[in-house]
């Protein structure tokens, strides 16, 4: 997958914090690679500690590479310079997950706006005000808005402000780190039309980052699911929500509870049979599931999976996927009927 | 696809466009009495110290005055009297303010501008530049102050620029270190990160960024300044030390008047009052300023603390609305009607009635905004702020909630009814040990031993299927993670054997799978101890997954209730239909998913009629002309929707 067509591509990512003196340091990411096409929409999923914001931090230069290296369209970008940096943001750019801090509470809609494409030179007043009031159309706002200050604005219309700050200068990849899970249910519906609509407009690509797995599948095309720093699985979006691979994968989908009362009655009594909990396993030479996966064996304690290919194309980090794929044992407890079809 | 059919129909509730900026400043200056006296007076200061010397050119160079009318007291010819060499106070004062004031603007200016950059790159740049601020500020603060100026006044002496100048730099560390700790937390906001992504360079996002949110703290700094220079002054005009004489300076009057103080005690009081009166304006604009500022952004009036009302329901109940309920509901909540006093006296929550049964679980669902948390928190009357019950009924187990004493609250918190957040860190302090809060929870609901106390606060921490109780009760609560944290909270929750557990979206800050569990022990708990559940919640999956029973609130009503099935099959409200809708598990396999156009109402911007109706598919004329009220279309099942008949089957 490392053909030169790749908007982004991420290869063998480790980023490692320090825990000061005398300790190990904290592999946040461990050996991650992916890559993402113009137009794309790759998510990425795990709950918190899987490193999946770190990831997104470190592509953005937000957070040190320990190992590895990031491309973007063809450029090593792994350790860029300020002035790179600075010049690369007219291309690469973030959606955060927190509307509220993610907004100067002191500037006005309009210097927030407008401050980005001043970043790169000098452009005429009537221009930047003329796509400030362009781009906010574009995200639903009234024009107006530009002389208010955030605090005036609902949860919804700040993380519309967000979206728009980040397409101000027409960038070809938006990193949304959990850009909806700050979100009410119908607010999150209105972002996520609003993100896929914007995406065919400007030709986007996404990098998307959230903890539910639902979202990101309504809006990827490739999901990669991260536990603690790791890939245990990457494929085809639909593939991987009908069909997970892995047995996390399927802990991840078993666990979301679905608004049906009678549906999740039953999957509640799958999803008891299958809880367990077994000693921590040394990360560095075994499966870091081990000790939650209900499929364990010896194997899984003392050595590492590698990232197989499954014959439809899915890649798995799982000893036993072969035989689990066969005899159906991540056979999915009922889902509700929309999804299933 | 066409920007028009992206674009959703736009979110209400903009506020109302005011008027611009700069003179929004001034005008809310304006508003506050006490700030318009404090700018008047140091607008008098600042006329006299330009125009007196002018005026009065002699008065400086004056060694003596009329010898034959030493050091009197106030009269027609000398307002302000005479002193020790006749000279007249008033003339000395006004034409001594230009100094004094030069003096105070001198040190002001040299510690905001040594300190204020410092500070920030400090803050902000961190690493090395942090560590060579921080020596040189300390070196700074290990030099005698006092010694320093004395050495700078032997040098260039009577110069009140070089006292000031040097009592500028004295100061500067302090304000580094303010502005540095403040810098710190902005730092880490995701506005500043963004900013970067952004391509803006470092001194733009500085300037721009940090400094518009520490400016509050620099305005607060100077005014304290301003007053510790006009202090310092005295005392350095006292011993004689920063203006030439004759020349008259505040400070060197206070001298005058001390040295005269025997014979001549209203000598004193002219300079000593005009600094009193000046230190307290400088110390009352600041704040005014700085709150000032805060609410040009912040949206809101920055409330000053007041007095705390008495306790506004206690005893003296009127809540005549409802009779006294007939069913044996275990909770039974009747036209709850909960104002803020200091929003507005806007209801938050208007006319809310469910009930809750022994034993049932009952899910309290709505987005945010729409009235959950407190109403769920009205119940213990443990509203934040000043919030107030104004109207209605919480009859618990025989007893009215809403109108009992407080003291007798105190024993139905905890102990009958229990209460679990969304943060569970949030409800144990960092400072001690899991197992003693826990045990002291104990002791409070049952007056047993400390060790007795302990032993049922490892049995509670048992009952939560926390591994190796014993263990987790050593522990501090930042030694948890955040499914363990919610566990002990549970059990900490269950002390006082409550009937009734409130849980305010007790997983929503956890993971997927934690979430699972935390469900599941609910569950479990619930069955083996027949206790009943209020859970606050905006998730449908929570819902099906532990509920019997939900209520769904909006903008401050309960708009429908029903047993769970029904109510998922088939809504008879259209904001609970539309709620379901735009839940993902639901959603068609659609580019467009189905979401509801705007946003929830504020409290106070309630439509009239339904308040749901600007939002609303099936709205008609009539449900906009008056106020919707609660119907029961079948047993068991209350909706607040005229055309509740239309809706169809979801499943």
């Amino acid at each position: 997958m490392t053909d030169s067509g790749a908007l982004l591509d991420v290869r063998d990512l480790t980023v490692e914090y320090s825990r000061g003196r005398g300790r190990p340091p904290l592999r946040a990411v461990d050996g991650v690679s992916f890559s993402l096409t113009a137009r794309e929409t790759l998510g990425l999923v795990g709950e918190s500690g899987s490193g999946k914001t770190t990831i997104g931090r470190a592509i953005l230069g937000l957070a040190p590479v320990t190992a590895g290296e990031i491309r973007f369209a063809g450029e090593e970008i792994t350790a860029a310079s300020r002035q790179r940096r600075r010049a690369l943001s007219t291309e690469l750019q973030v959606v955060f997950q927190d509307p509220y801090s993610s907004l100067n509470p002191t500037r006005t809609i309009g210097q927030t706006l407008s401050e980005v494409m001043r970043a790169h030179g000098r452009p005429a007043r009537e221009d930047v005000q003329e796509r400030v009031h362009a781009m906010l159309e574009h995200v639903g706002l009234p024009s107006d808005a530009t002389d208010r200050y955030p605090a005036h604005f609902s949860g919804g219309q700040r993380q519309r402000v967000a979206i728009a700050r980040a397409l101000m200068n027409q960038p070809r990849l938006v990193i949304c780190d959990e850009p909806t899970s700050a979100l009410d249910l119908s607010v999150q519906a209105q972002v996520l039309n609003l993100l896929r609509g914007l995406q065919h407009e400007f030709e986007l690509g996404y990098l998307f980052i959230s903890h539910d797995l639902a979202v990101v599948r309504h809006l990827s095309h490739r999901i990669v699911v991260l536990y603690r720093g790791r890939i245990m699985e990457h494929g085809d979006a639909a593939a991987v929500y009908a069909n997970p691979a892995h047995p996390y994968t399927v802990a991840l989908l078993d666990a979301a509870p679905v608004p049906d009362p009678e549906i999740q009655q039953q999957r509640r009594g799958v999803r008891v049979r299958k809880a367990v909990t077994g000693p921590p396993v040394d990360d560095a030479n075994g499966c870091s599931f081990a000790p939650r996966c209900p499929h364990v064996i010896d194997r899984c304690r003392t050595s590492r999976p590698a990232l197989e290919a499954m014959p439809e194309g899915t890649l798995v980090a799982c000893h036993r996927w072969r035989e689990l794929h066969t005899n159906g044992a991540n056979s999915r407890p009922p889902q509700p009927l929309s999804t299933t079809t | 696809m066409t920007t028009a059919a992206i674009v959703e129909p736009l979110d209400s509730g903009l506020a109302p466009a005011t008027d611009r900026e700069s003179t929004r400043l001034l005008r809310r200056l304006l508003r506050r009495p006490v700030t318009v006296v404090c700018m008047v007076w140091l607008a008098v200061v600042v006329i006299v110290a330009i125009v007196a010397p002018i005026l009065m050119p002699h008065v400086a160079s004056q060694n003596a005055g009329n010898i034959f009318k030493v050091l009197q007291g106030p009269s027609r010819q000398h307002l302000l009297g005479t002193d020790s060499v006749g000279r007249d106070v008033l003339d000395r004062l006004l034409v001594g303010t230009r100094v004094t004031m030069l003096g105070v603007v001198e040190s002001v200016f040299v510690t905001l501008v040594i300190g204020v950059p410092a500070g920030l790159a400090a803050g902000y740049l961190g690493g090395r530049t942090d560590r060579a601020i921080g020596w040189l500020t300390d070196l700074t603060l290990s030099l005698p102050g006092i010694a320093l100026v004395l050495v700078v006044l032997s040098i260039f002496p009577s110069s009140m620029l070089a006292g000031m100048v040097t009592l500028g730099v004295i100061l500067s560390p302090f304000t580094t270190r303010v502005v540095r700790s403040a810098t710190l937390p902005i730092r880490e906001e995701l506005y500043i990160a963004a900013a970067q992504v952004s391509g803006l360079s470092r001194f733009y996002i500085i300037t721009r960024h940090v400094l518009s949110r520490i400016l509050g703290v620099v305005i607060v700094l100077a005014a304290i300044y301003a007053a510790t220079s006009l202090v310092t002054q005295t005392g350095l005009a006292y011993l004689g030390l920063i203006v030439p004489l004759p020349a008259p300076s505040w400070g060197g009057m206070v001298g005058d008047g001390i040295s005269a103080l025997t014979n001549q005690p209203w000598l004193i009081w002219p300079p000593g009052v005009a600094m009193t009166l000046t230190v307290v304006a400088f110390g009352l604009l600041g704040d005014a300023v700085r709150d000032v500022t805060a609410e040009r952004w912040s949206g809101a009036r920055v409330q000053r603390p007041g007095r705390r009302r008495a306790a506004p329901m206690a005893g003296a109940g009127p809540s005549p609305v409802a009779p006294a309920p007939a069913s044996d509901a275990l909770l039974c909540v009747q036209n709850l009607t909960v104002r803020f006093p200091s929003r507005g006296s806007v209801r938050v929550i208007d006319d809310v009635s469910f009930e809750i049964a022994a034993g049932e679980t009952v899910g309290l669902v709505g987005e945010s905004g729409c009235g959950k948390t407190v109403t769920a928190m009205s119940l213990l009357r443990l509203l934040p702020g000043d919030g107030e019950i104004v109207a209605g009924r919480i009859t618990f187990d025989g007893r009215d909630l809403a109108s009992l004493p407080e003291e007798q609250l105190r024993r139905v918190r905890g102990r009958e009814i229990g209460l679990i957040s969304q943060e569970p860190m949030v409800s144990l302090t960092p400072a001690f040990r899991v197992g003693w809060q826990l045990a002291l929870s104990v002791r409070v609901h049952h007056g047993v031993s400390r060790r007795a106390a302990q032993a049922t606060a490892i049995e509670l921490l048992r009952s939560v299927h926390l591994p190796d109780p014993g263990l987790v009760a050593r522990l501090y609560p930042h030694e948890l993670s955040g499914g363990m944290a919610q566990r002990v909270a549970i059990a900490r929750a269950l002390a006082g054997e409550p009937k009734l557990l409130i849980a305010d979206e007790p997983t929503t800050a956890l993971d997927v799978t934690v979430q699972a569990e935390i469900l599941e022990l609910l569950r479990e708990l619930q069955r083996d101890r027949g206790m009943a559940i209020l859970l606050v919640t905006h998730d449908w999956g929570v819902v099906a997954d532990l509920c019997d029973r939900a209520v769904v609130m909006y903008a401050g009503q309960v708009v429908e209730q029903a047993e769970l099935n029904p109510l998922f099959r088939r809504p008879l409200h259209p904001y609970t239909r539309a709620l379901l809708m735009s839940d993902l598990h639901n959603a068609p396999d659609l580019d467009h998913l189905p979401s509801i156009p705007g946003s929830v109402p504020k409290p106070g911007a309630w439509p009239h009629g339904c308040h749901f109706h600007p939002r609303c598919g099936y709205a008609t004329a009539a449900c906009r002309d008056q106020p919707i009220p609660l119907e029961h279309p079948t047993a068991g099942r209350d909706t607040r929707c005229i055309h509740a008949d239309q809706l169809s089957v979801l499943r």
